[in-house]
């Protein structure tokens, strides 16, 4: 039986855009870029696509991915597939509308989970470069009932156990958990790999799967926020900087030394 | 959860080395301003092995209430068991507000504690209170990397919140407060216990540590490689300063992770923090906005960190770096 994986991937603004791009309208109480910027799969999203396909690489094994989002650039959301995953599910819907709340998304992904049947292994971002909750996966988790390990930086898989290796502040630890079971992975897992060409022939004649929240039996009712945005603007920083200046680079290296020790700071 | 009956400010405290988190007792100052919004009492609660010295300490700093869930299985941290803990206290005591710190335990805690009541969460808080109006907790937190702040009102009950490490400050510890203890009992049994920690990697690390430095200094992108490091190191040990690293050090592989500063690396406070050739994306400043003083060299006059900044160079490092250390050698000689 080849290993059922699946991965939860969100399609996000792009977290590299020049700043001049990024407006918060605070009026509708939401962040918004212009056209021409196309979004991105959640950066943390593409480590936990690798993730799979390094398991992939070494059993055999089908990688599914799954997003769920009011509307999606499908060219961008197809990169999975090009890298080398198998399924691509996009949850779409106008209800869908709002994809910030924790709640709302993991409930839509769990019924969808629900309804795409038996899987071994759940792999999630550590979070989503948005609103960086880190919480959705682990709503998942606990409405699948399904032990979870975060921030994963190596993910294997053998005898009915995945095994993780994840980052803490402290160094790193190893962790092993009983599938079906959910791990989140981080950006010390180390780079995506890029589509090969052949990868991206194999995607463009590949179509999502797409349900709706009515495919879904959800209706707005169900997918009510349990967390309201009240306000939202942008942050004002104070900060006053005193540049210091000598005649060369060097000199500028010494007079900043010696302003640091008049400031009392060393 | 029944919302009509729900009433208090729960703070879910965590251990370190036995004792009351520093953690726990900055969140328990965010639950104190809370209970005063209220008017109602702030509650905390710790499950492990010997609850009985933080209870006191949990007192000492502002608590009127310390549940106990106590019990050997909970010796060691164990995200199921202490979850298992932690919502037990949740139903029986039933807050209209609970609190726990964005830690390593609290990143994992949180979001599934509460899904398991049906709660709303609002992540990586920096400031909570109560709107008079509707006696709802309003929480501010940082998103989209820190390009943007959000308020958030949860729905339902509890309404819960994380709070970002280093955000509040603890309260003065006062020995003669007084505050009941009382222990809850919760059924744990070892078979609840299914992720199992095979293998602890601690970093061997002989510099100072960062989360508590006086001074830190980190490098970035610009060093170019691994080898500069080994300079920024040496100014270090002579500062008697942390070493850190912006996240594309870190991605490079020229530093370990754990050097990363920032909204996926560590929070750090210092008194000074000094930063090389780091651009200060929003990211990274979202770990460092507790410092004190920052001062940046960077060749890029319109580089973010200078905004940031209270004392900058624009120049190369290279050039900067080496008379900088060589100034500070003959003032702390
Ligand atoms: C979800 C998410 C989470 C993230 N979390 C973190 C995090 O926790 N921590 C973090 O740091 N980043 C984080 N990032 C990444 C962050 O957005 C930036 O990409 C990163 O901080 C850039 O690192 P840097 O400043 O070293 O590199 P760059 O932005 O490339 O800046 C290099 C700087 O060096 C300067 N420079 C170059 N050469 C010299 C020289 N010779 N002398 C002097 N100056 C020179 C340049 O002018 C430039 O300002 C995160 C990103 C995302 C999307
Ligand atoms: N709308 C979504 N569709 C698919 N996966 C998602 C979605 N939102 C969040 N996730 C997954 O959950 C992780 C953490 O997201 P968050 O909890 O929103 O920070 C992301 O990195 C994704 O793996």
């Amino acid at each position: 039986m080849p290993l059922n994986i699946l991965v939860l991937a969100k399609q996000v603004i792009d977290p590299e855009m020049p700043l001049s791009a990024f407006k918060v309208e605070r009026e509708n109480r939401r962040v918004s870029v212009p056209s021409t910027l196309p979004p991105v799969v959640n950066g943390f999203d593409e480590n936990a696509v690798e993730a799979a396909l390094r398991i992939k690489d070494g059993q055999e094994a089908t990688v599914t991915v799954l997003s769920m989002g009011q509307g999606f650039a499908l060219e961008v959301m197809k990169k999975p597939l090009s890298m080398g995953a198998d399924t691509l599910v996009l949850l779409q819907d106008d209800a869908f509308l709002n994809t910030v709340d924790s709640f709302a998304i993991a409930l839509a992904l769990t019924t969808a989970i629900r309804k795409l049947g038996a899987f071994d292994l759940i792999i999630a971002g550590r979070q989503a470069s948005d609103w960086d909750n880190a919480q959705v996966p682990l709503a998942v988790a606990e409405a699948l009932g399904l032990p979870s390990v975060t921030t994963g930086k190596k993910v294997e898989v053998g005898d009915g156990l995945v095994t993780v290796e994840r980052q803490t502040p402290e160094g790193a630890e190893v962790v092993e958990a009983p599938l079906p079971a959910l791990v989140t992975v981080s950006n010390e897992l180390g780079q995506p790999r890029y589509p090969t060409l052949r990868g991206i022939m194999a995607a463009t004649r590949k179509q999502p799967v797409i349900w709706s929240a009515q495919d879904l039996g959800l209706d707005a009712s169900d997918l009510r926020p349990r967390v309201e945005t009240v306000d939202l603007y942008v942050p004002v920083t104070d900060a006053e900087c005193e540049l210091i200046q000598g005649e060369d680079e060097a000199e500028s290296g010494r007079l900043l030394a010696l302003k640091l020790r008049e400031a009392k700071l060393i | 959860m029944d919302a009509v009956d729900s009433t208090g400010v729960l703070v879910l405290g965590e251990l370190e080395d036995g004792a009351l988190a520093s953690t726990s007792k900055e969140t328990l100052a965010a639950g104190r301003s809370l209970a005063g919004g209220l008017g109602q009492p702030l509650s905390l609660c710790i499950a492990g092995a010997d609850t009985d010295a933080p209870a006191r300490e949990a007192v000492a700093h502002g608590a009127d209430r310390v549940y106990t869930v106590t019990n050997l299985l909970l010796a060691e941290y164990h995200p199921e068991l202490h979850l298992e803990a932690l919502a037990g206290v949740c139903h029986q005591t039933k807050p209209a507000i609970a609190l726990m710190a964005r830690t390593t335990a609290g990143r994992d805690l949180a979001p599934r504690l509460a899904a398991r009541l049906g709660a709303g969460l609002a992540q990586d808080c920096l400031d909570m209170s109560i709107d008079p109006e509707s006696g709802r907790m309003v929480a501010r937190r940082p998103v989209y990397g820190g390009n943007a702040m959000a308020a958030v009102v949860c729905a339902g009950t509890p309404q819960m919140a994380s709070i970002r490490p280093k955000a509040y400050e603890p309260l003065e510890p006062d020995p003669s407060r007084q505050g009941d203890v009382v222990p809850l009992e919760v059924a744990l049994d070892p078979s609840m216990k299914r992720v199992r920690l095979v293998e602890r990697i601690e970093e061997e690390s002989e510099g100072v540590q960062l989360e508590t430095a006086g001074i830190v200094v980190a490098g970035g992108r610009g060093l170019g490689s691994a080898a500069p490091f080994k300079e920024l190191e040496e100014t270090a040990r002579l500062l008697g300063a942390g070493i850190g690293a912006s996240r594309a050090a870190v991605d490079a592989g020229w530093v370990p992770a754990s050097w990363q500063i920032g909204l996926t690396g560590k929070t750090i406070s210092p008194n000074l923090y000094i930063t090389v050739a780091i651009s200060g994306a929003s990211q990274h400043m979202a770990g460092c906005s507790g410092a004190k003083v920052i001062v940046a060299i960077n060749k890029d006059a319109e580089a973010n960190i200078l905004k940031e900044a209270r004392y900058g160079v624009v120049g190369d490092w290279q050039k900067v770096w080496p008379a900088f250390t060589e100034t500070l050698r003959e003032l702390l000689g």
